[in-house]
């Protein structure tokens, strides 16, 4: 086969803190972050309260969830036997450069010269777009978000909510621009109908298209695909040709799997008892639906992540993003920090290990590990338990290096490691501390400048001094000498 | 090798690598059985509550809903109508002629392409299941339902829903499709919506952006 | 019951007068109380930053002074969360069985100050005054870790002249997350930003947690906006007011 070029969206071209930097000065997206996502949150813990077995659905979708991944092969060639016997086409793709040259092939044996598309992670994660739009062929985004994304030349910043970062009147202006609708009003339901009309031509005369999926059913070889507005079910069933590119990992055993993932995704994602549309089905059916199907299996960094048993868990995720909307640190910087096409705890976690951490290995630290993403995550994903998993692999890395070895912050951390083993040698740092920290301590008793990478802290906060005695000198001088016996408090 | 053979055993391959050994596959299903479900599987209410929780969840979504006996449903989809506007409706194969409300126009639309669906004025069709607590009708590909672009493509879907099709839970739902897991499926809950913008539920995207439930009791 | 006190560092040299409440109230409830001089730290940051290999041996140390004690207790949740999610797994990433069982043997004796009392000792009175309007910070590891519930706020409300008021958003960060707040600076001041302006929202003159960690953090702040609002450990305000309580 010929080679195809391959165009990559640009992410990872900045640091976490330093896109972070960026993304904390534009207040208007900070604001349409923080509302939509309080907005979401709300929701979502109303519907989740309303189900008194919400702990049992979470505990079983991460069992049947961690089973398949254990078996990801045997569910795999299950479902693929199964789905081509209900007429589907069945491609692997080992990368995004394969699953490209897959798609492609597809849209120029039907001669394709636009393809309608159904909001997916995978085509973003593979840069579907931009190699489709090299090679003359035009993706329409349906999905609301997806299309004021597309229509604005922006990037999503949130999986289920991609253009959350936009208020109604940014999507206006957008609107206005690329649809030549001068007139259009600002309520979300004009808008909406803006995007229907403008749409609807287009899945009444497009004959291919494009989805992801959010399940792939073993036992049927059927497929799932969960939305709100239709526009999925208009790729789904209007088009001749239908390509689906799906994750490995989304493989689930069995249709009936399903009654715990429609419960506990809906809830999480939306915070609605149920979207308005799920579709399923198997293969191709006689006079319902496309009459050509295709599911591209996607590994693309997936396999080499099931070796790693600490981390695997990353691959039980629905992209719920119930962990983005409940971040404290997505809600200050949005999605666009994380420079990656999964962005808050679930991406700080995964795109790292998408690219065997060569890339997005500051994300790992995106995080106070206060722990709100793992009492939410409706597979219980332990999210700072990978991070600082993660967090481990970084460092034993950066301290292969010369220039990790010396860093300061290998310093700073063998030298504490140093003084944790031995109380003498801490409390003789506590001492040398107190002289030290003579020269930084104002006249009000505060440190409100340090230098450094310790001077992050002191931008915005002061720091409290040492007291002159530590508690162990007080314990010392007030509490030992009338202890009972010689014994106590000493060492064993 | 073809192109394609050699990537799937790439890929084969790097899953069995990272996992290790392989089980046999009975092995593996035992495991699988062994999986404790210990979420709620059946509902608990009486009829009555059922379906007034079946109500409350499709108002909720801004859906109409309608009660009546068998023998008034032809007469309550007329007055739904004339409530509505319409002049008739198309409907897949196998809707049965005592709905068909008089001075009304009902068309099969079975073979009818998308262009043709979209100058209709409405659909009406029956469902497999209905299920109270999320407010969903699920339909599927057989008589009274039809192919998925049927309930999708007009503006209005009318659905008649029998009180014995209202389950509480998904999970009950689930087991009702056991049999028929195969064919075209759709969970409706709703008219077709967003919260794409705000984060705020609007009706009316590209599904219909009416629908009315008759609960026939 | 004899009491073990793990001080932990940061209190150590930082927050005595933390140490010095907690004596005092599990003094007066009548316990006696040891503090091993051999005790130095949870190696909370070592492991939570990623030097997880140099975490081990600070554990295998925290276990070797409080192997054989009876009760240890500690002002601190976060330690304690350390403890309680880490620890079998470092000693298993170091492949160490008998620290394992070392561990798992010792960790249903640890508590945190304000789930010993509660929890261990049935306490909710300790017979503290303190005549100040308080919010409390519920950190994150007491939250989500130790689920500490409404422990502290039940401590607060049996305090003699405390005047508690609720805080809006009470269950997020206040951004403080160990070396987070160091390397990833500018995020962390804006969650704390957010925390400061919904501390003063509520008009205490106290700000209090059972964490120094997250006190030193809002207080860096509320410091350098130069407002009157002070933190306060919960052990500090259970140990205020006893002469006056006690009439």
């Amino acid at each position: 086969m010929s080679e195809v070029p391959v165009q990559h969206t640009q992410w990872n071209a900045l640091d976490f803190p330093d896109a972070a930097k960026v993304l904390l000065e534009d207040s208007q997206t900070r604001k349409n972050v923080q509302h939509a996502t309080n907005v979401i949150q709300g929701k979502r813990n109303k519907v989740v309260a309303e189900l008194p077995d919400w702990e049992d659905l979470r505990e079983a979708g991460a069992r049947v969830k961690a089973h398949t991944l254990r078996h990801l092969d045997y569910y795999l060639t299950k479902f693929e036997e199964n789905c081509v016997r209900a007429g589907g086409h069945v491609h692997w793709a080992s990368d995004a450069a394969e699953a490209n040259r897959i798609i492609l092939g597809l849209l120029r044996r039907h001669e394709a010269r636009e393809v309608i598309k159904i909001k997916t992670m995978t085509s973003e994660e593979i840069g579907l777009n931009a190699t489709l739009e090299a090679n003359g062929i035009r993706p329409i985004e349906t999905d609301l978000a997806e299309l004021i994304i597309q229509l604005g030349k922006d990037r999503p910043s949130h999986f289920v909510v991609p253009a959350l970062h936009k208020n109604r009147q940014q999507v206006r202006e957008i609107f206005q621009r690329e649809m030549h609708l001068p007139e259009l009003g600002d309520k979300p339901e004009d808008l909406a109908t803006a995007a229907r009309t403008y749409l609807r031509e287009k899945y009444l005369r497009i004959k291919v298209a494009i989805s992801g999926g959010n399940f792939l059913l073993a036992d049927t070889g059927g497929m799932c695909i969960v939305e709100s507005e239709g526009n999925g079910r208009m790729c789904l069933t209007l088009p001749d040709v239908l390509i689906s590119i799906v994750g490995i990992e989304k493989v689930i055993p069995s249709f009936r799997d399903l009654d715990i993932f429609l419960q506990t995704l809906p809830r999480s994602a939306t915070g609605e008892r149920m979207n308005p549309y799920n579709s399923t089905w198997t293969g191709v059916h006689p006079g319902d639906g496309p009459k050509e199907f295709h599911v591209v299996l996607l590994d693309n960094g997936r396999s080499p992540i099931l070796a790693d048993k600490e981390a695997r868990q990353t691959l039980q995720c629905i992209r719920c993003a119930a962990c983005l909307n409940v971040c404290p640190v997505y809600h200050q910087t949005g999605g666009h920090a994380y420079e990656s096409v999964y962005a808050g705890p679930i991406g700080a976690i995964l795109t790292p290990q998408l690219h065997s951490m060569e890339e997005g290995r500051s994300l790992p630290y995106a995080s106070s590990l206060c722990g709100a993403c793992y009492e939410v995550c409706p597979v219980k994903i332990n999210i700072p338990e990978v991070l600082i998993h993660l967090r481990g692999k970084v460092v034993r890395e950066d301290q292969a290096t010369l220039a990790g070895k010396f860093s300061l912050w290998n310093i700073g951390m063998q030298a504490a490691a140093f003084l944790f083993k031995d109380a003498g040698r801490l409390s003789m740092a506590e001492h040398m501390g107190l002289v030290g920290q003579k020269a930084l301590v104002s006249k009000n008793g505060f440190i409100e400048w340090m230098p450094g990478m310790l001077s992050g802290w002191t931008q915005t906060r002061d720091l409290k001094a040492m007291p002159a005695q530590s508690f162990r000198d007080w314990w010392a001088k007030e509490k030992a000498p009338h202890a009972k016996s010689a014994d106590d408090g000493g060492v064993r | 090798m073809a192109d394609s053979d050699l990537q799937r055993s790439t890929v084969l391959a790097s899953i069995r690598m990272s996992l290790g050994q392989a089980q046999a596959s009975d092995a593996i299903d035992a495991e699988y059985a062994a999986i404790s479900r210990s979420y709620k599987l059946t509902g608990e209410l009486s009829v009555y509550a059922l379906l007034d929780l079946f109500e409350d969840r499709l108002l909720e979504y801004g859906a109409g809903v309608y009660r009546a006996s068998a023998a008034e449903i032809g007469a309550t989809i007329g007055s739904i109508l004339r409530r509505r506007g319409k002049s008739g409706l198309a409907m897949p194969a196998g809707v049965p002629m005592e709905w068909m409300a008089e001075g009304f126009t009902f068309v099969d639309a079975t073979g009818f392409d998308a262009y043709e669906l979209d100058k209709t004025e409405g659909i009406l069709s029956s469902c497999t299941v209905a299920i109270a607590e999320t407010g969903s009708l699920v339909l599927q590909n057989v008589a009274g339902q039809g192919a998925r672009v049927l309930s999708l493509v007009p503006d209005y879907h009318l659905c008649v829903v029998f009180a014995d099709q209202v389950v509480e839970t998904v999970p009950e739902a689930f087991e009702r499709l056991e049999n028929t897991s195969t064919l075209p499926t759709t969970f409706i809950s709703g008219p077709s919506a967003t919260a794409d913008i705000e984060m705020t539920r609007i009706k009316g995207v590209h599904g219909p952006r009416f629908l009315d439930v008759l609960i026939v009791v | 019951m004899r009491i073990s006190l793990f001080i932990t560092c940061y209190n150590d040299a930082l927050f005595p007068e933390t140490g010095k409440a907690v004596v005092r109230v599990l003094e007066k409830l009548g316990h006696s109380i040891e503090f091993r001089t051999e005790q130095t730290c949870c190696g909370q940051m070592h492991w939570n930053t990623g030097y997880l290999r140099e975490a081990v041996p600070i554990i295998r140390h925290f276990v070797k002074v409080y192997q054989d004690a009876e009760m240890v207790v500690v002002p601190s949740s976060s330690c304690v969360a350390m403890m309680r999610d880490h620890y079998v797994k470092a000693a298993e990433m170091d492949g160490d069985a008998k620290l394992v069982a070392d561990i798992e043997a010792l960790l249903p004796r640890v508590y945190e100050f304000s789930e010993f009392l509660v929890r261990k000792l049935g306490v909710e009175d300790v017979g503290a005054a303190y005549p100040h309007k308080v919010t409390y910070h519920a950190s994150c590891h007491s939250m989500r870790s130790l689920h500490l519930g409404d422990i502290p706020i039940r401590l607060l409300k049996n305090v003699r002249g405390l005047d508690l008021q609720p805080i809006q958003n009470m269950q997020e960060c206040c951004g403080f997350g160990g070396t987070f707040s160091i390397k990833n600076a500018d995020v962390s001041s804006a969650m704390l930003s957010d925390k400061v302006r919904n501390v003063l929202n509520t008009g205490a003159e106290i700000c209090t947690a059972v964490d120094n960690s997250c006190l030193m953090h809002l207080y860096g702040s509320l410091h350098r906006q130069r407002t009157f609002v002070k933190t306060v450990h919960l052990a500090e305000i259970l140990a205020s007011g006893y002469a006056e309580a006690q009439g």
